[in-house]
């Protein structure tokens, strides 16, 4: 089965560990993972400015060793991630902001994105939302 | 054929971005000429209130981006009765021609979607 899977928290809440846990299975037993979107606080998801403490599992690190390590296609949403800022160096330059804090293996890119994986995907698996 | 999704939209509109986090979500589909659908759904059917005043609030007004959703194709729109009707909203003065739909009616709209999105 072709998942697309939609991430809504950031990577401290329970439901971005979930999402992270599910493709993981979803990739471990045989399926495909034809995106990851990252939107709404999802895309603190992302961000590469984390610092988990120590003795705490670390879901943003996971998160870029798990899309790494497959070679995901994962996106983050470009207009939830400025007004947040989650900016690449492109973003950040062009808005005048000291710092990038999204970099690959992440793409910055808009909502067409989450449609055309939904379009491709047999199931849109959605985390984080209401 | 293409496959469709339903937006349930499930926040106020002056509660933080998710209303309007959704609704570009439908709009986006509409762009892309998809089957997209939206339910106002719990503090969702507060988007459909008239005579809101955000300025009060110092936000801007959703009310202008919702009405775009016909513009971009974009009327298969429906409402919860149940959500309207504890918060006191008649259904003849919404600012959105939706199908308000009774619980039963819900449960069938939503599986005649293929996607589901609930923000």
């Amino acid at each position: 089965m072709k998942f697309a899977i939609a991430v809504f928290s950031p990577a401290h809440a329970p439901s971005s560990r979930r999402a992270l846990r599910f493709a993981e299975a979803a990739i471990q037993s045989g399926h495909q993972v034809a995106r990851l979107f990252f939107y709404q606080d999802g895309v603190h998801s992302a961000s590469s400015n984390i610092v988990t403490p120590q003795d705490e599992v670390d879901i943003a690190a996971q998160w870029r060793s798990f899309v790494e390590q497959h070679q995901l296609d994962a996106v983050v949403c470009i207009a939830a991630g400025l007004r947040r800022g989650v900016l690449n160096q492109d973003e950040a330059t062009r808005h005048g902001r000291p710092a990038a804090n999204l970099s690959a293996p992440w793409d910055l890119s808009g909502l067409g994105q989450l449609h055309e994986a939904a379009q491709l995907a047999d199931r849109l698996i959605c985390f984080g939302g209401d | 054929m293409s496959k469709s999704m339903l937006i349930i939209s499930r926040r106020s509109p002056w509660s933080g971005p998710s209303a309007r986090e959704a609704l570009d979500i439908a709009l986006a589909g509409g762009a892309f000429d998809l089957q997209v659908g939206m339910l106002f759904l719990d503090d969702g059917v507060l988007q459909l209130a008239g005579d809101q005043r955000p300025a009060l609030l110092e936000q801007k007004n959703l009310g202008a981006n919702l009405q775009a959703l016909p513009l971009f194709g974009v009327d298969a729109l429906f409402a919860c009765a149940t959500s309207l009707a504890q918060r006191g909203l008649s259904e003849t003065n919404l600012t959105l021609p939706v199908e308000v739909l009774d619980d039963a009616a819900l449960r069938s709209l939503i599986g005649r979607f293929d996607h589901l999105v609930t923000l």
